[in-house]
């Protein structure tokens, strides 16, 4: 087996700025030399509440997109939604102040060899990493479309210059409030058969992924989809973030999206027996 | 400079130092080898293991609670033999001092691990975990049962012979712990693992319905460590002779510091490394210079030193 997080380490890494984006936070993290190793598709577990808190976990996020030509050295930006204590405490914390990480975690979506098209596909704020990843598709010549989806305008998250790096980007929402009215996989079925679509990426909740699944099986386009799950740790020691995937055998396991995961083989995932006992 | 002996035994084995990873929150040692070396801690209890692959419970597998957490795994891993194939020459290659936990369905299933353990070399002790609380049947959890927890001790120690010093794992869970404690002592322990998690549950107000996959968890971390400080107390008490591997929520070198007081002669660490993946490492660092501040010149003279006999007393 080959060694775990080999690029992991725990640092403590200053906000070089907390700012809001809508419905969001966007934070950016001074990490250094760590910028070097962190891959689109990587998360980052923070510790929350400080030294006194009574939450005791770790919160993974992913990775939005890391740089290494700011003036501040190496950074990470994470897009954070303010929803519980952890992310609300994170939301909060001002320029200066000093945040436990450990990163970069987990496995990376995997770059094609060649320059094909590729599809982008994000839910809600699950779309950040997106932006990061079209950027390295674009400089290895992909062509790059993007469909982002949420319920509602105010959950979808579309930075200005996110589109830099796409061909083109469309926005879905169930509630009509932003670009077309609709569910983001209606139109993937037309986009695979237009463009020729040799991968699709994905990012937010496991509904979607699950019904990207259906239709990259029936084109048999390759899905990398990043996954979620509950985490208590992060680093793969707690077991709690476990999803079914079919092994090379045929046989199904349990694996850890924190280690196995979060980007994992969409085809792979037994979508229908998530929560259930194996 | 001032010399302190750090080290303990464990039954008829010695370790550098009092400090070992919880089972179960550790997996088998590669993923915290990536932020220490595993052998500057006392050692690994490895992620307790069956005889065959097990899937474990269904997801959510977690609840984050005030100063802790439910787990629900339910003894998820591969199996003995891919364990030993995979997981023990590896952790002999990083030089880890490894104490294996084993669980079981039957006393059978205890005693026929115990025979895979007997011929495997690098192995410092093993841990008998009877009191998982993620099974099916509460029915099945040895330890809430003296006669079963005695018979399960006894089949292992039958089949191991008196090589590998045995740590029987118990459950806070019964209402007279000291007499489970003594009837697995009495029935070969060398040592005792004391306390596995605490049965509970979460429900979720929007689904309004329990929160775990398997409904019932293990309540870990701070949240519980006076209940494991009890326990240690009262059993230390009653048997001062049996060494005790104190866990529950210890996060600092302070609460190490408090189990040795209460009566443990090595501390485990579970949930804190979710939290910060080397926390052993400076819980052993701050346990070391607390002891020091004190005037002890050993680990040893700190093992149960909260039981002497107050100034005056003539007990």
């Amino acid at each position: 087996m080959s060694q775990i997080n080999k690029s992991a380490k725990q640092i403590l890494a200053p906000v070089v700025s907390n700012k809001r984006v809508g419905q969001y936070h966007q934070i950016i993290l001074n990490i250094g030399d760590l910028a070097a190793v962190c891959k689109p598709g990587n998360f980052v577990a923070i510790s929350v509440g400080g030294d006194t808190s009574k939450m005791v976990l770790r919160r993974a996020f992913a990775i939005s997109r890391v740089s290494n030509s700011s003036t501040f050295g190496g950074t990470m930006e994470l897009i954070v939604a303010p929803h519980g204590q952890g992310s609300k405490w994170l939301c909060a914390q001002q320029e200066g102040v000093m945040i436990d990480i450990v990163a970069p975690l987990g496995t990376a979506f995997g770059i094609p060899t060649e320059p094909v098209p590729v599809l982008l596909v994000g839910g809600g704020y699950g779309s950040a990493p997106l932006f990061g990843l079209a950027e390295v598709l674009n400089a290895r010549g992909c062509r790059v479309d993007m469909l982002l989806g949420a319920s509602t305008a105010s959950k979808i998250y579309a930075p200005m210059e996110g589109k830099r790096a796409v061909n083109s980007m469309r926005i879905y929402t169930e509630d009509g409030s932003m670009g077309q009215a609709g569910r983001v996989t209606d139109p993937i079925p037309e986009i695979i058969k237009d463009l020729d679509i040799a991968v699709i990426y994905s990012c937010g909740p496991m509904a979607m992924l699950s019904a990207i699944t259906k239709i990259s099986d029936q084109f048999g386009v390759v899905h990398q989809c990043a996954v979620e799950e509950s985490m208590a740790c992060g680093i793969g020691i707690c077991m709690t973030c476990v999803l079914p995937v079919e092994n090379e055998d045929g046989s199904i396991s349990n694996l850890r999206s924190c280690i196995d995961g979060p980007v994992m083989d969409g085809s792979k995932v037994q979508w229908s027996q998530v929560g259930t006992q194996l | 400079m001032t010399s302190l002996d750090f080290s303990t035994t464990i039954g008829s084995t010695w370790f550098p130092a009092p400090t070992f990873t919880a089972s179960g929150c550790a997996s088998s040692g590669r993923e915290l080898a990536q932020f220490f070396p595993l052998r500057e801690m006392g050692g690994i209890v490895t992620k307790s293991v069956m005889s065959k692959v097990r899937p474990g419970r269904p997801t959510p597998r977690m609840a984050e609670t005030p100063s802790g957490m439910l787990n629900s795994i339910g003894l998820q891993g591969p199996g003995i033999d891919a364990f030993l194939a995979k997981d023990i020459p590896y952790l002999t290659e990083q030089k880890a001092r490894i104490i294996v936990s084993i669980a079981g369905e039957t006393v059978e299933e205890y005693s026929t691990l115990a025979r895979k353990l007997r011929s495997v070399s690098g192995i410092s002790a093993i841990e008998v975990n009877i009191s998982c609380p993620n099974v099916e049947n509460r029915g099945l959890v040895f330890a809430c049962d003296p006669e079963a927890s005695r018979r399960v001790i006894d089949g292992v120690r039958r089949t191991i012979g008196g090589e590998l010093p045995i740590i029987a794992k118990l459950s806070p869970d019964v209402t007279d712990l000291v007499s489970i404690a003594r009837g697995v002592v009495d029935a070969g322990a060398d040592g005792l693992a004391l306390i596995n998690t605490v049965l509970g549950m979460v429900i979720n107000i929007d689904t309004m319905r329990p929160q775990l996959g398997g409904k019932t968890g293990g309540l870990s971390g701070p949240a519980i460590r006076p209940i494991a400080v009890r326990a240690v107390y009262q059993v230390h008490a009653a048997l001062p002779n049996t060494p005790i591997l104190g866990m529950g929520g210890i996060s600092s070198g302070r609460d190490a510091l408090e189990m040795i007081l209460a009566g443990a002669s090595g501390v485990s660490i579970g949930t804190a490394s979710f939290g910060n993946p080397k926390a052993i490492m400076s819980i052993q660092n701050e346990l070391k210079q607390l002891l020091i501040d004190r005037g002890f010149t050993s680990l040893k003279q700190a093992i149960g030193y909260a039981h002497r006999a107050e100034a005056g007393s003539t007990q």
